[in-house]
């Protein structure tokens, strides 16, 4: 082996560690620091304790929070699924006009709905329409943010579906809802999971509406929660903190294999034929 | 069991296409009927109007007594095989065979034991607990037979029944279907762009062409004797040898040579009349040495079909196809001359044969 060809594989090896470094270390800070006695910024080996649990348990939020969390992700992921589903199978087998472009405008709306851009007019919104401080004002606007895009995805899943699944149900008798219940919603599971999961880790992640339009700290989701734990010094509370991420995140991480388990990630969506 | 009456049947598409135009049928009680023709005839379009998948613009479709012309699919009762056989792919063989006694509300034990039975018929017991991806070609598509035969309706439809399966499993299938067919003696409609298929399988054959009926008979009145030109062509497996021909009183000229009058256009064509001299490759008896009233010409190619072989002669620059029995194949470039067999020659003036009066034609 030649000097040369050592030396580039010494460089090889030195970038790709550090790059994984620069990935690996906040996760390693998320799996370490909960446990450790003396919570740093920085990721070490813990001096193991369990108090920093204690702690969370003692806030009078915290726990609160995430359940909140889960009502938003819930709400949103059923109201998303069912109203998507019935979108894109509209959309997938009814010719209308455009509907193409419809789509396309939607999409591109989406983005400033739950955007900053519209913040002030959602609020004026939610406000005049007394869904300020509760969580179905919250849950509908998100769902309509995120609705667009899981029509889209959805689409593309019953475009691939051949129409002779449903003749044939027809034809043996079905009505349209049986037909969807028996064989569309079977037939697209795959993709009704990835638009809930997708829904869920959008909601569950999202700061901005739930911080504009709920006032009651006991209503705050997880997201908005975790921005309150400070000290009385107004240092961050590393010890609320890291022990808070690592509840915030575990519920996305088992649902993410949970479901790619179950139905395996088929991502048809996007590409369009 | 049912009689099938369609009158005036239309359907146009938005888009204006006229997939079926004015069609009136009857498909008699228990008859195997076919649908015949290249793609794009609106023979696919026929068959779901009668479904019900596609609403007729104008005409009815009674089944039986019933006038079904505005039913739903669900309440005509009828039986449909799709091309792609559309065996639910979440559901286990027994579901799917039951599946149309689940919409009947039957109950969970009567609705398997039933699918078991019909199952048991079509050599599918032990089949049962798989899914549709884990069977053959052959074994879906007696599953969606199954399917279709549970409810026991008083029609089935069958969409390009053999069109999904290789070759030698579709001559087995073709088998299969007729005699399954036979045993149930449930009146049957199937469609085929295979007029081998259709031949082999059908009572009788409806040729279809842009939205049009262009024949109805049993194979053997379609095959001898094509009622236009359009269906002379389409049926056969070598097509058959159509020659623009004269009328010279008592004889034809076709191709620079005299053949016979065929008799049966005896007095119906007049001397110098255009007309197209129509004989298969089948009715054509191959000659070494010269013949009178026959084609004569250089064998052009020779093509070995198996137990027969194809020659083709070329005959003053018109290359007429006559079969040949194995063993007395000419050698290219030898000279020889092919005889009209009696009473299979055809004549065919402006397109339809010249004294067609005894076959059925459908407007």
């Amino acid at each position: 082996m030649s000097v040369r060809e050592v030396l580039r594989r010494i460089g090889l090896a030195t970038f790709v560690s550090l790059v994984l470094g620069f990935f690996s270390l906040p996760l390693l800070w998320l799996a370490f620091t909960p446990f450790d006695s003396d919570p740093r910024i920085s990721a070490s080996l813990p001096d193991f304790t369990l108090h920093n649990f204690q702690v969370l348990m003692d806030n009078p939020y915290a726990l609160a929070s995430l359940r909140n969390s889960i009502i938003l992700a819930a709400g949103a992921a059923a109201l998303v699924v069912t109203c998507a589903a019935l979108a894109a199978y509209a959309l997938s087998r009814v010719r209308i006009p455009g509907r193409d472009v419809l789509l396309y405008v939607l999409l591109l709306l989406s983005s400033i709905i739950t955007g900053t851009a519209a913040m002030v007019p959602i609020f004026l919104l939610a406000f005049n329409l007394n869904l300020i401080d509760s969580h179905l004002g919250v849950i509908l606007v998100l769902t309509g943010g995120l609705l667009p895009a899981a029509i889209f995805v959805l689409k593309d899943f019953t475009d691939a579906t051949p129409t002779s699944y449903e003749e044939a149900a027809r034809v043996f008798g079905a009505t349209p809802l049986q037909t969807l219940r028996h064989v569309v919603v079977p037939v697209i599971r795959p993709g009704l999971a990835t638009v809930m999961v997708w829904t869920v880790a959008q909601v569950w992640g999202d700061f901005l509406m739930p911080f504009l339009l709920l006032r009651d700290p006991d209503k705050a989701p997880a997201s908005v929660i975790m921005y309150t734990f400070y000290t009385e010094g107004g240092q961050p509370d590393l010890a609320l903190i890291s022990t808070f991420s690592l509840l915030y995140s575990l519920p996305v991480v088992g649902m993410y294999l949970f479901v790619s388990r179950r139905y395996g990630f088929r991502f048809h969506g996007g590409i369009k034929r | 069991m049912a009689v099938i009456t369609l009158s005036g049947l239309t359907k146009v598409y938005p888009g204006g296409v006229r997939a079926l135009d004015a069609l009136d049928l009857e498909i008699a009680d228990g008859e195997f009927f076919a649908l015949l023709g290249p793609s794009g005839c609106g023979k696919t379009t026929l068959l779901r109007t009668v479904a019900g998948l596609e609403t007729a613009t104008a005409g009815s479709v009674r089944i039986g007594e019933t006038d079904v012309t505005r039913l739903p699919p669900g309440r005509r009762d009828v039986g449909m095989v799709f091309q792609d056989y559309a065996l639910f792919p979440h559901m286990s063989v027994t579901d799917n065979i039951a599946y149309p006694l689940r919409i009947k509300k039957a109950a969970k034990n009567e609705r398997h034991a039933a699918a078991a039975d019909v199952a048991a018929e079509l050599g599918l017991d032990g089949l049962l607990a798989r899914r549709p991806s884990e069977l053959s070609g052959g074994q879906q598509q007696r599953v969606a037979l199954a399917r279709a035969m549970v409810a026991r309706p008083q029609v089935f439809l069958l969409d390009e029944p053999l069109s999904n399966l290789d070759a030698r499993l579709r001559l087995e299938a073709r088998t299969f279907l007729k005699k399954l067919q036979r045993e149930l003696g449930v009146t049957t409609v199937f469609v085929t762009h295979d007029q081998a298929e259709a031949l082999a399988m059908a009572d009788r054959i409806a040729v279809m062409e842009a939205g049009r009926i262009r024949q109805i008979g049993t194979p053997a009145e379609v095959f001898r004797r094509p009622a236009n030109l359009f269906v002379a062509a389409f049926i056969g497996s070598t097509p058959m040898n159509l020659v623009d021909a004269r009328v010279r009183g008592e004889q034809v000229e076709a191709a620079g040579v005299l053949l016979p009058l065929p008799e049966e256009a005896r007095g119906l064509v007049t001397d110098g009349q255009a007309v197209v001299y129509g004989v298969r490759p089948d009715y054509l008896d191959y000659s070494p040495s010269p013949v009178d009233g026959s084609f004569s010409g250089r064998v052009a190619v020779v093509e070995n079909l198996g137990s027969s072989s194809l020659v083709t002669l070329d005959v003053e620059g018109v290359l007429i196809h006559a079969l040949v029995g194995e063993g007395s194949e000419p050698e290219p470039d030898e000279h020889g001359w092919a005889v009209p067999r009696a009473g299979r020659a055809l004549l065919y003036s402006d397109g339809d044969l010249v004294n067609g009066n005894d076959v059925t034609v459908a407007a």
